[in-house]
């Protein structure tokens, strides 16, 4: 029984690592995209009008934000869980779900190259754990 | 895409793990850090290995963002994931580590997974919404 509910707070708090580091994936992929060509704006403006579009940009905090759960929620899940388990679970799925959301929420063109290529980066880093 | 930004995504992939790596290379000089003495960490700012992993991880995050404002998450993707390749490769042929035959065929798909992302479009174009078009006219001005 107690082996079962380590299991579930195990996969509970890979899960919390993978949403949060999603949500912050694709909140700052977001707000790149509506920020514009950083390179365009660097010649417009120069660095300075550069760091200042990112930095006042709502979407951008959000973001940094969700990462910063997603970190914690880390240290959290290596208090209770092997790093051996942890980190090669919560990188390659969160690949997956950032092609899902980047589908979903960026209406990016996830075609059948870009399908094959999370699933090959999603396969080699469980491989690469071992 | 144009040679400097292949060179940015190129830095993306190179400076986290090499940032990781000069703050592990830091860390392994200071030594163990207890929480009596939790100070230490501010002057470990201060030595030059951690001093550089810092700057290589802002540069991480400068040119993680600068991408990202370029070309889609899913294209920027499996490029970060390339840094373990880069991680087991300095495992391998720096700190003289055995790689088993698991980890060089992680090594194949995530290297197979750059390669097919890399030969595809950079950017999903959307159309901005734009005013509304006003109706054809004549000379005479008559709607058609």
């Amino acid at each position: 029984m107690a082996l079962h509910h380590t299991g579930l707070a195990n996969a509970a708090s890979i899960a919390s690592i993978i949403v949060a580091a999603t949500t912050g994936d694709v909140l700052i992929a977001s707000a790149m995209r509506q920020i514009g060509d950083l390179d365009e704006i660097k010649a417009h403006s120069g660095l300075i009008g550069a760091i200042k579009a990112v930095i006042t940009n709502a979407r951008f905090f959000c973001g940094v934000t969700a990462m910063a759960v997603s970190f914690f929620s880390l240290l959290f899940a290596l208090s209770h869980a092997d790093l051996s388990l942890v980190a090669p679970a919560s990188a390659s799925l969160t690949v997956v779900t950032n092609t899902i959301a980047a589908k979903i929420f960026l209406k990016e063109d996830v075609d059948k190259r870009r399908w094959i290529a999370a699933l090959c980066v999603c396969a080699g880093v469980v491989l690469l754990a071992h | 895409m144009t040679f400097r930004r292949y060179l940015v995504l190129a830095f993306v992939t190179v400076s986290a793990p090499l940032g990781d790596s000069f703050l592990d290379k830091g860390m392994k000089q200071i030594g163990p850090v207890s929480l009596a003495h939790i100070t230490t960490l501010f002057h470990a700012v201060a030595t030059p290995w951690i001093a550089g992993g810092i700057l290589l991880l802002i540069g991480f995050f400068a040119s993680w963002l600068t991408a990202l404002s370029w070309a889609d998450l899913t294209y920027v993707l499996p490029m970060t994931s390339f840094a373990n390749v880069i991680v087991a490769l300095l495992a391998k042929f720096w700190r003289h580590e055995n790689i088993s035959l698991s980890r060089w065929l992680g090594i194949f798909l995530i290297t197979a997974a750059v390669g097919f992302v890399m030969r595809g479009p950079s950017y999903t174009e959307h159309e901005k919404p734009g005013p509304a078009r006003a109706p054809a006219k004549s000379p005479e001005g008559v709607c058609l």
